[in-house]
């Protein structure tokens, strides 16, 4: 992100020759020791031949096998690996999405490609952000481009391909490619052309344009601008055509050959992706992709460039002002806590009284009840010992009556029963 | 169902390409960004006046920084220590070049120099902090670097050694900034008296632990004996001049004795141009690389390590801090704080859960025990009710009896007197 203003520099004049004209070759030199790093993300359909194209393009055998169509998800497999041209060494990353297109429900499918990008600039992030960082030895695996493989229908894009590519174009550089297009005539190629440029503009996807600021590259870049998007085909088999061996794709109508323009647009590709604009897509990747997911992070992390008075924040009252914050946060949150439990002990303690008190009630009226049976109880047994009394009573009265009566008439019953008996 | 996805650095495996692919265009690729946007240097020269500070940076640069125009520090007295800066823009074989070059006038020049080289500290601190500053916006817009890339130290051609002053200079700034130390007005020393004040200053140097910017080694064989010679060479010996003279038919420029012409170019007078071809040609780059990559680190580290780690106490603890970022630090403790919670919060219920069972197995206790104490009155009462119940049960049955003894009884009674009238009427009974 270094920009040399010549603000505030008067030009003077060189007497002769000083020597600093040697500076690019001293800076190309420190790239061309340290290495170089690229990391290419291939999205598109299974069997759209992702990763044949990028054999094709990096004149090698890279990893894997074909997929099958039954993966559950959309899973992105990255593999790094060395190579070396001349005295250029280039540590080379491909990603590719494995099951992208393949569920029956796609509208997860981006989720996680987004997260696999947001990840590589979340490791940056915070790498960056170390106290004690060592950032020119990291390897850096954040996506320089994405090649976006798009299935040669001929009629236009998908709605997956526009709900993707909208998803990603904020994210990184975004460079679609019009797959196996040896399917398609060159008629019906201008026209899904034009129909895929329109179907992205009107959607307001933005993909990566080549570079037209810097007139050495201007004119080849806007070009090939006009080409977009780019109908390739990959093959690593090679086919004899005249007396040399090129790489192409045999038809018993006619064989295709990758390398002729007439054919398909892979040297374009090639051209664009590799030998004119890498550095600018990586310079790209790092100045505005990542930027804006920085900007967005440190935002949402509440993290300002000026108070509300407009004076602008030195780092040390920045992270201050944050660790206070977060600390006062912390015990917020363990305030609230503790709150909620004494709460929820008082209605619960509330709740548990209300019960005894209903308890009590309870009984008391058990308690009446039993009084009043008790009562009545009493009471008929006070009415059963009147009655008893009474009839003991009356017992005795008789009784006595009856002594009397048998006293007085006893003898004449005796003598009755004498005179009987005679 | 979306899974994690790898990480690029697991394992890397070679290829060999079967074919240009065209990569190695990349570092024309450089070359042409590189030159679009222009480069930057900061040059610091620190000395006592009078040591040929401004004229050896016009004879570096081959052009008049300080004129008639815009007149140097040194023509200006000055009381205390100033740091000024000026800036030019320059341009050679397309490639654009924006200078500043630091001055330091003063530096040296009071009787008591105690703390002379605070100013210059301060200077290189500041320019430190902006940059700090400017990487840390949330908005970053480019920076430019104005931090200082590299100091020319001048050291009096004294001939005997380093003086005190020039060694507690070096000690203070040797970790803040590219020291080149430079024997000044080398033209004063013959090559023999040079050669013994060399070694004489670079073994105080090595006692001191002074650490003075190393040119590293360049990757190619030959390149590397050459700089092997030229480190032989340090400190280089130089002499600057601002005027051209002709010698034998040469334009060159020198300085103009009785006895001669001291060449400023010439090898053999002085390690002029093996410092421009050091300094500007083969490694100005890597001065400013050593400056980003390890003083501004340096100084970074130990500005974050002040405000997140608040002069750590725990050094362990602070060790673990410094790998990482304040914020990763940040969230680190929040998960912390998370678990923490978690376990409070589980605790407190289970003492929460523990206190209601307990209150509520009382309840259900008194419950019980009401509940009892009520059936045991119910029954109690049922009891009594049976008696009772028996009682009269009992009394109903002696009472009915008892009436019919008594109905009996009085059948008799009847029946007797029915008797006696009878045998009354038959005149029985008397």
């Amino acid at each position: 992100l270094l920009k040399c203003d010549g603000e505030g520099a008067r030009a003077v004049p060189l007497a002769g020759h000083v020597g600093f004209d040697s500076m690019p070759d001293q800076l190309v030199n420190k790239s061309v020791n340290h290495g170089f790093c690229f990391n290419i993300l291939c999205v598109g359909e299974t069997g759209l031949g992702k990763s044949t194209l990028m054999d094709t393009l990096f004149n090698t055998k890279f990893e894997g096998e074909p997929t099958q169509h039954n993966q559950p998800g959309v899973q992105l497999k990255s593999n790094t690996y060395e190579l070396q041209e001349s005295n250029v060494r280039l540590k080379l990353t491909v990603v590719n999405t494995v099951g992208f297109g393949d569920q029956i429900n796609k509208e997860d499918s981006y989720k996680s490609i987004v997260e696999f990008i947001d990840t590589q600039f979340e490791a940056y992030l915070q790498e960056e952000l170390k106290i004690k960082r060592t950032l020119h030895s990291y390897h850096d695996t954040r996506i320089h481009a994405c090649l976006y493989f798009i299935a040669p229908t001929g009629h236009s894009l998908k709605s997956l391909d526009l709900v993707t590519m909208k998803k990603l174009d904020s994210k990184v550089n975004i460079i679609p490619i019009i797959a196996k297009s040896d399917a398609i005539s060159k008629s019906e190629l201008t026209k899904f052309k034009i129909k895929i440029t329109s179907e992205l503009v009107s959607n307001g996807v933005q993909i990566y344009q080549f570079p037209t600021d810097d007139e050495t590259v201007a004119e080849i870049n806007s070009t090939m601008n006009g080409h977009l998007p780019f109908a390739v085909v990959g093959s690593t088999e090679e086919v004899k055509i005249g007396n040399k061996m090129v790489k192409a794709r045999q038809y018993p109508w006619g064989t295709v050959q990758v390398e002729n323009e007439n054919h398909c647009d892979f040297v374009k590709l090639r051209e664009m992706l590799i030998r004119v604009n890498m550095e600018d897509l990586r310079e790209q990747t790092h100045t505005r992709h990542y930027e804006l997911y920085r900007r967005c992070k440190l935002e949402e992390m509440g993290f300002k460039d000026t108070d509300p008075d407009c004076k602008p924040f030195s780092l040390q009252e920045t992270y201050e002002a944050k660790r206070n914050e977060f600390m006062g946060d912390l015990q917020k949150k363990e305030e609230e806590m503790r709150q909620m439990f004494v709460q929820r002990v008082k209605e619960k303690e509330a709740e548990l009284k209300e019960a005894e008190k209903e308890l009590h009630e309870k009984f008391d009226r058990l308690k009446k009840l039993h009084q009043d049976e008790k009562k009545k109880l009493e009471d008929k047994k006070k009415s059963l010992d009147d009655e008893l009394n009474g009839f003991k009573q009356k017992k005795t009265a008789a009784e006595l009556l009856q002594s009397q009566a048998q006293q007085a008439g006893g003898s004449t019953t005796l003598k009755r029963d004498k005179e009987r008996k005679k | 169902m979306i899974e994690r996805p790898e990480s690029a650095v697991a394992s890397i495996a070679q290829r060999n390409l079967e074919g240009y692919v065209g990569f190695a265009n990349l570092p024309n690729q450089v070359y042409r960004k590189s030159v679009k946007r222009g480069f930057e240097f900061t040059l610091m020269v620190v000395g006592e006046s009078g040591l040929g500070k401004s004229t050896l940076i016009n004879s570096l640069f081959l052009t008049d920084l300080y004129s008639k125009d815009y007149p140097g520090p040194s023509l200006r007295i000055k009381k205390t220590v100033q740091v000024e800066q000026s800036k030019v823009l320059v341009k050679e074989g397309g490639v654009q070049l924006t200078l500043t070059i630091v001055d330091t006038p003063g530096f040296g020049d009071a009787v008591d120099n105690s703390n002379c080289w605070q100013p210059v500290i301060n200077y290189i601190d500041s320019k430190c902090e902006d940059f700090l500053n400017a990487e840390s916006r949330v908005n970053r817009r480019l920076m430019p670097d104005n931090r200082v890339h590299c100091c020319l130290y001048f050291i009096a051609p004294s001939g005997h050694g380093l003086k005190p002053l020039d060694i507690e200079f070096m000690k203070r700034l040797h970790d803040k900034v590219n020291v080149i130390p430079l024997i000044a007005k080398a033209d004063t020393l013959t090559p023999e008296e040079c050669q013994l004040f060399k070694k004489q200053i670079m073994k105080e140097i090595q006692e001191h632990k002074i650490q003075i910017y190393e040119f590293p080694d360049i990757e190619d064989d030959e390149d590397s004996k050459l700089i092997r010679k030229i480190k032989e060479r340090m400190p280089l010996a130089v002499v600057g001049s601002n005027v051209v003279i002709e010698v034998n038919g040469r334009k060159v420029r020198g300085r103009q004795y009785p006895w001669g012409v001291a060449e400023v170019e010439n090898g053999e007078h002085c390690d002029f141009t093996v410092l421009r071809n050091m300094l500007i040609r083969t490694h100005m780059q890597d001065l400013k690389d050593v400056t980003n990559n390890v003083h501004y680190e340096n100084y970074r580290s130990r500005k974050l390590a002040a405000v997140t780690c608040n002069g750590g106490v725990d050094t362990s603890k602070t060790k673990n801090q410094m790998t990482r970022s304040p914020l990763a630090q940040m969230e680190e403790e929040r998960r912390e704080h998370v678990m923490k919670m978690k376990k409070m919060e589980t605790e407190m219920e289970q003492v929460f859960e523990m206190k209601v069972k307990e209150k509520k197995q009382k309840l259900k206790d008194s419950e019980a025990e009401l509940e009892r104490r009520h059936e045991q009155m119910k029954k109690n009462l049922e009891a009594q009710y049976k008696e009772l119940e028996e009682k009269k049960r009992h009394h109903e049955e002696e009472k009915s009896n008892w009436e019919a003894q008594q109905r009996i009884l009085e059948q008799q009674k009847l029946d007797a007197s029915k008797t006696m009238e009878k045998n009354k009427k038959k005149g029985k009974i008397f």
